[in-house]
Parts: structure tokens; C-alpha cells; sequence
């Protein structure tokens, strides 16, 4: 199949970027997005242009590396998928795809569709940890844990952290990635002992990156791939402002 | 302690809350208007007084000013960080599909809401506050009168009813978008939570939708 491609184009994190029009033929609609941008290079490449830059790394939507807007969502058109997971079946013969990295203040664009999610460990750094030490592991019934409780934060930890959900927050928040976080740390009785200490540094360092705030619009839960639910949203401002009114 | 914007979404999500405690109040009084004009006139005009001299009202009145304008000024505040995060903007932007409309245009709403306010206040707060009004048969300032009269204008009613719209959509996400704030996180009762929420919306939209159009086809048809 043949493609009409308009993809960002930025030479640095200075530099003012662009549109760029490709066009693409030859490509396999069993190919996975990233594949057609292989494709797309490639051609570049003996063309004696400069590749198109973008993240990737696991290829089986589990790592968070890859992540740009296509046709203006992000991820593209599927639910519960990232773009590594998103193939050439989905697309049209003929049609125009628009290419765009994640953008927020807080993602700067290094180049072409690569961006800057470091903001995002720095919230984990925050607070996103058990400081306990733990030495061996112990004996796996020495902690009664149900089963639907460590369900329940393994849900929450699914999290990859690939940032669609700043990516399309009209608001650019990162209320869905740090209460994933939290929800998963305080499910568990290792995680509880610092909850409240941790909710407030992590939900200051959201402020301190420059993610904005949560107005509930909860676009972030339909186009995370790992569908997480917005009320660990829910979960996170119970924990703060419970934290605020118990702090001395 | 540092202030995030967490805290300024609980001053939003209180003083919304508040005033949606309010209304509930306001389109209770109003109904009295759906009363058969003699009956209506003086119960009116009553209970208009009522409010006026009541001490206990007069502070929660102070309460209610305070509210709307800390929930409009925060709402500024919050808007114009996130602008700021937003960075750089898609050229190609489908992200609208994934929300609802009126979730992404609060800020735009609440405008409309405020400015109605503002014709609202000077059309009737300000009239029976500072202005000087006929007397009804009890003695009471005729509150009723300027309320039928205005109603009875077309351009009036339509100004009041897309303003109801305005402030029905504002409700529909602002009442649980406070729940979600404030922290509900179950799942039943966040779901008990928008139902509730559009049930309260409705009626108030609808309330408050149904007294100037009762006015106007009831008054102008005699």
C-alpha cells in the first residue's frame, strides 16, 4: 500500500520544527508502524537525507519507549495498544497519516519525534519507592496480601510509563502516571508506611516538572495502553488530601 | 508547606460544590413563581424579604459572593498554568474524541455563566438591593412584578435559557469532576456519584429552564 505521510521534522530541542511530506509506497499491511518508518528511513538513508528520529525498544508494547501522535491521537487510532502494536491494517491505502511527537512543556522535543520524558523519573525519584530495606526475599506467606489486592496493584503498575496520557491531556497533566504510581505502592503493606510523606513530594514534583493540573476530561484512560483506570486519579487526591489534613 | 495546584482544584471543587448546594436552594424559592399569580405575588415578595433580613442568610449570602468569585479567579489561575504546560501545539489535533466537549470547555462555560451572573445580579440583586421598588399589598418590595415583566420580553428568555444550557453542561462535569477532586476513588460509588450528578444537573437545568418559559407563555397569552 502507498502513503501520504506528514511527519515533524525539528533539528534540535532549540530549533523551530516542521511538517514534512513523504510519500511511501511498497508497504506490507503486516508491517507495525515503526516498521513503516523503518521502511520510510531506509529510503532516506540511500536518498542521502537525515533518518526520521524516534524511541523504540521492546516491539511487544510493554516498554513505553515508543509513543507519537498519529492522526492526531496518541498511540493512533486503536485502544489499549502502543504504537509499536499498531499495524499498517489499520490505515487506508491512499491516505494521509500525520506524524507528531508527544508534546507538553514538560516533553521537550530532542528531535524529529523524540522527546524528553525524564520529567517523569523525576517524579518517581520524588517519592515513587519504599525506602525500607529488603533484604532477602522472605518467606511469601509471611505478608498476608488477598489476591485481589495484589491484583489490584498489579493493575496499577502496568503502568509504562510511555506518556500518552500528558500527550493528550488538553491540560498536558501527569495525574494519570504519578497516581498510577502511588495506587500501586499503597495497595501493598510495604508501601503504606510512607504513603502520606509520599503523596506530597510526588504531587509537588508533577508541579515543579510542569505537567498541569487534572481537570477529570479522563481522555488519558482511553488512550493509555495499558488501560489505567482514572480512579487511581480518584485515589491519589483522596491520599493527598488526606495527607494534608492528618500532616503536623 | 509549597501550594500546588492540587490545592487550588480543592478551592475549585468546594466552592463549586457550594454553590451547587446553592442552587438547589434558589430553584426551590423560584418555583414560587410557578404560583398562581395572586398567591404567587405576595409568597413571593415574602420570601424575598425573608432572605434580605435574615442575619443567618446574610452571612451565607457573604459565603456565596466569596465562592463565586474564588472559583472564578482560581479557575484564571489554574487556566493560565496549564496553558503554560501545554508547551507547543499539534498541527494535527484529533485528541477532542476522546473526551466530552463540555469536559475541555469548562473555562469557556463558566465565561458564559459569569457574565449572565453579572446581568443577573444587576437585573434583580441590585434592583431590590439599591434600587426602589413599588410596595405589594403586605408592604413588601414587588420583587414579582419586575421578574414577570422581564420575562415577558422574547430576547430575555432566550438569554436566560442558553445560559441554563451553558450552566446545565458545566454542572454535568463540574459536580463529579469535585467527587473526583476530593477524592472518591470506589467504584460503586464514584458510578452512584455520576449518576447522581446527572440527575442533580437535569433538574437544575430543567428547573430553572421551565420559570421564565411559564412566564412568558402564561403572561403574554392573557
Amino acid at each position: 500500500m502507498k502513503l501520504y505521510l506528514k511527519v515533524w521534522r525539528q533539528e534540535n530541542r532549540a530549533s523551530k520544527g516542521d511538517m514534512v511530506s513523504y510519500v511511501v509506497e511498497g508497504i506490507s499491511e503486516h508491517m507495525s508502524f515503526l516498521e513503516m518508518l523503518d521502511l520510510l528511513n531506509e529510503r532516506l538513508i540511500q536518498k542521502g537525507e537525515r533518518v526520521i528520529e524516534f524511541d523504540h525498544d521492546c516491539g511487544e508494547g510493554i516498554c513505553g519507549a515508543c509513543g507519537m501522535m498519529i492522526n492526531g491521537r496518541a498511540h493512533g487510532p486503536l485502544s489499549g495498544t502502543t504504537t509499536c502494536q499498531l499495524h499498517m491494517r489499520s490505515f487506508k491505502d491512499g491516505e494521509t497519516v500525520y506524524i507528531e511527537p508527544f508534546r507538553a512543556a514538560a516533553f521537550p522535543v530532542l528531535r524529529d519525534l523524540k522527546i524528553d520524558r525524564s520529567g517523569f523519573d523525576h517524579i518517581i525519584q520524588s517519592g515513587g519507592y519504599i525506602s525500607a530495606s529488603t533484604g532477602q526475599a522472605p518467606e511469601s506467606n509471611s505478608i498476608p496480601i488477598a489476591h485481589e489486592t495484589t491484583e489490584a496493584a498489579f493493575d496499577a503498575a502496568a503502568c509504562i510509563g510511555c506518556g500518552a496520557c500528558v500527550a493528550t491531556c488538553k491540560n498536558s497533566s501527569a495525574a494519570l502516571f504519578t497516581s498510577a504510581k502511588i495506587s500501586h505502592l499503597i495497595l501493598l503493606p510495604q508501601g503504606k508506611l510512607e504513603a502520606a510523606d509520599r503523596v506530597i513530594k510526588m504531587v509537588s514534583q508533577m508541579d515543579a516538572e510542569g505537567f498541569g493540573h487534572c481537570s477529570n476530561t479522563e481522555a488519558c484512560e482511553v488512550e493509555c495502553p495499558q488501560e489505567i483506570s482514572v480512579l487511581h486519579i480518584g485515589r491519589m487526591n483522596y491520599q493527598y488530601n488526606k495527607a494534608l489534613i492528618l500532616r503536623k | 508547606m509549597k501550594q500546588t495546584t492540587l490545592m487550588y482544584k480543592l478551592v475549585m471543587a468546594t466552592t463549586g460544590l457550594f454553590l451547587c448546594f446553592f442552587l438547589i436552594i434558589h430553584l426551590l424559592g423560584n418555583l414560587q413563581l410557578l404560583s398562581p399569580p395572586a398567591i404567587a405575588r405576595e409568597q413571593f415578595n415574602w420570601y424575598s424579604h425573608l432572605l434580605s433580613g435574615n442575619i443567618l442568610i446574610k452571612i451565607i449570602s457573604y459565603v456565596l459572593y466569596l465562592s463565586i468569585i474564588a472559583h472564578a479567579v482560581y479557575a484564571l489561575i489554574l487556566t493560565r498554568l496549564n496553558i503554560k504546560a501545554q508547551g507547543s501545539q499539534y498541527v494535527y489535533d484529533k485528541r477532542g474524541q476522546v473526551s466530552s466537549w463540555n469536559s475541555r470547555n469548562m473555562g469557556i462555560l463558566g465565561t458564559i455563566i459569569l457574565i449572565f451572573l453579572v446581568i443577573h445580579f444587576k437585573d434583580y440583586w441590585y434592583v431590590y438591593k439599591f434600587g426602589h421598588l413599588p410596595l405589594d399589598a403586605k408592604g413588601n418590595k414587588d420583587l414579582y412584578s419586575i421578574v414577570i415583566s422581564s420575562f415577558q420580553q422574547g430576547w430575555y428568555v432566550i438569554l436566560y435559557e442558553l445560559s441554563f444550557i451553558a450552566l446545565g453542561l458545566h454542572l454535568l462535569h463540574g459536580f463529579f469532576s469535585a467527587s473526583r477532586t476530593l477524592g472518591l476513588y470506589h467504584p460503586k460509588y464514584a458510578k452512584v456519584m455520576r449518576v447522581f450528578g446527572w440527575a442533580y444537573s437535569l433538574l437544575i437545568t430543567f428547573g430553572f429552564m421551565l420559570i421564565p418559559l411559564y412566564v412568558y407563555f402564561n403572561f403574554n397569552s392573557q
